[in-house]
């Protein structure tokens, strides 16, 4: 019982947060193309990612369900440790001022500006603002469609829980988009960007472990123990960065 | 097709951003299995050294680079 808590609970929490992350990434480009270009096109651009990201995730949970499990934690393990490890190290990097943070308002702006200079569409159909939307839709929701396979596919049962935090973190993230309409630029990007950082990594160590036949002390109480390892050693490194260098400023 | 092209970059950027810091986590793995069977190290220790290994060339690849930019 305690184990599967343990292995549930991270996953929801796990894919909840890196799904945050990206939809909000998402929404800032959805919001600058629907605000000048219309939101007809623009939602149905989205909308249409959405439904094909749907098909990919249905066709990839069945073909993963005939690989045998050590290959599978052997094989996501070492992409969610490259896809983690990368994530860490840049918002280690981000924290201590050695490459820009990530400015939603600037992203927005730059965004905006690019689609006024396109031009205004035809009052019914615009097909720049479909792509565009279907086009940053596909991007970061194929991130998502990876993390939540990469976090539900090592374990018997969790594609669920992790479908689950991924779905939570659209919904959350389309709401406040239909009540502020605009960029979600309060939220502490690089926080969730570090903190996602040690729980991919966390489980992809995790995962590769099992994958080769590793012995984990406390099995699935592994997972908690290597998220607390990695989250100090990063936040031991960040100082480390910081000693050698000067804050930049941020990025759209 | 430019959509389908900029996805494959995309996917390939999910994991690889500095090549270096990509090639020793894959070469680590790669130590660790191959290693780990012939060595005649504690069963229980062996997740831990995958760890560590892992800790290192984080910690070593962060600082590099904050040298660099100097």
């Amino acid at each position: 019982m305690g184990t599967s808590w343990a292995h549930m609970g991270t996953s929801i929490v796990a894919s909840f947060l890196a799904s945050l992350v990206e939809c909000v990434e998402a929404l800032t480009v959805i919001l600058a193309v629907g605000s000048v270009r219309g939101w007809r096109s623009a939602l149905t651009g989205s909308a249409t990612a959405i439904a094909v990201l749907l098909i990919i995730i249905a066709a990839l949970g069945t073909a993963l369900a005939h690989i045998p499990l050590p290959i599978l934690q052997l094989v996501v393990g070492t992409l969610l440790l490259l896809f983690g490890l990368r994530w860490l190290r840049k918002a280690i990097l981000r924290s201590a001022g050695q490459i820009p943070l990530h400015d939603e308002q600037a992203a927005f702006q730059k965004n905006t500006e690019a689609m006024h200079r396109l031009g205004l569409g035809p009052a019914t159909w615009d097909k720049i603002a479909f792509a565009a939307a279907f086009n940053i839709t596909m991007l970061e929701g194929t991130e998502v469609v990876f993390i939540v396979i990469a976090i539900g596919a090592g374990h018997t049962g969790m594609l669920l829980p992790a479908s689950l935090g991924a779905v939570a973190a659209l919904l959350a993230v389309t709401a406040l988009g239909i009540v502020l309409h605009r960029p979600l630029a309060r939220v502490p990007e690089n926080t969730l960007k570090f903190i996602v950082g040690v729980l991919l990594s966390a489980f992809g160590t995790f995962w590769v472990g099992e994958g080769l036949h590793l012995e984990w002390p406390g099995a699935d109480w592994s997972i908690p123990a290597l998220i607390a390892a990695y989250l100090v050693l990063a936040l031991a490194i960040v100082p480390l960065c910081r000693s050698r260098s000067q804050a930049v400023p941020s990025n759209p | 097709m430019k959509w389908l092209k900029n996805i494959v970059r995309e996917i390939f950027g999910l994991f690889v951003d500095d090549g270096s810091f990509a090639l020793a986590i894959l070469l680590w793995l790669a130590v660790v299995r191959g290693a780990t069977p012939h060595l005649n190290i504690p069963s229980s220790i062996t997740g831990v050294i995958l760890f560590a290994g892992l800790a290192l060339i984080l910690a070593e690849s962060a600082t590099r680079y904050s040298r660099r930019k100097q």
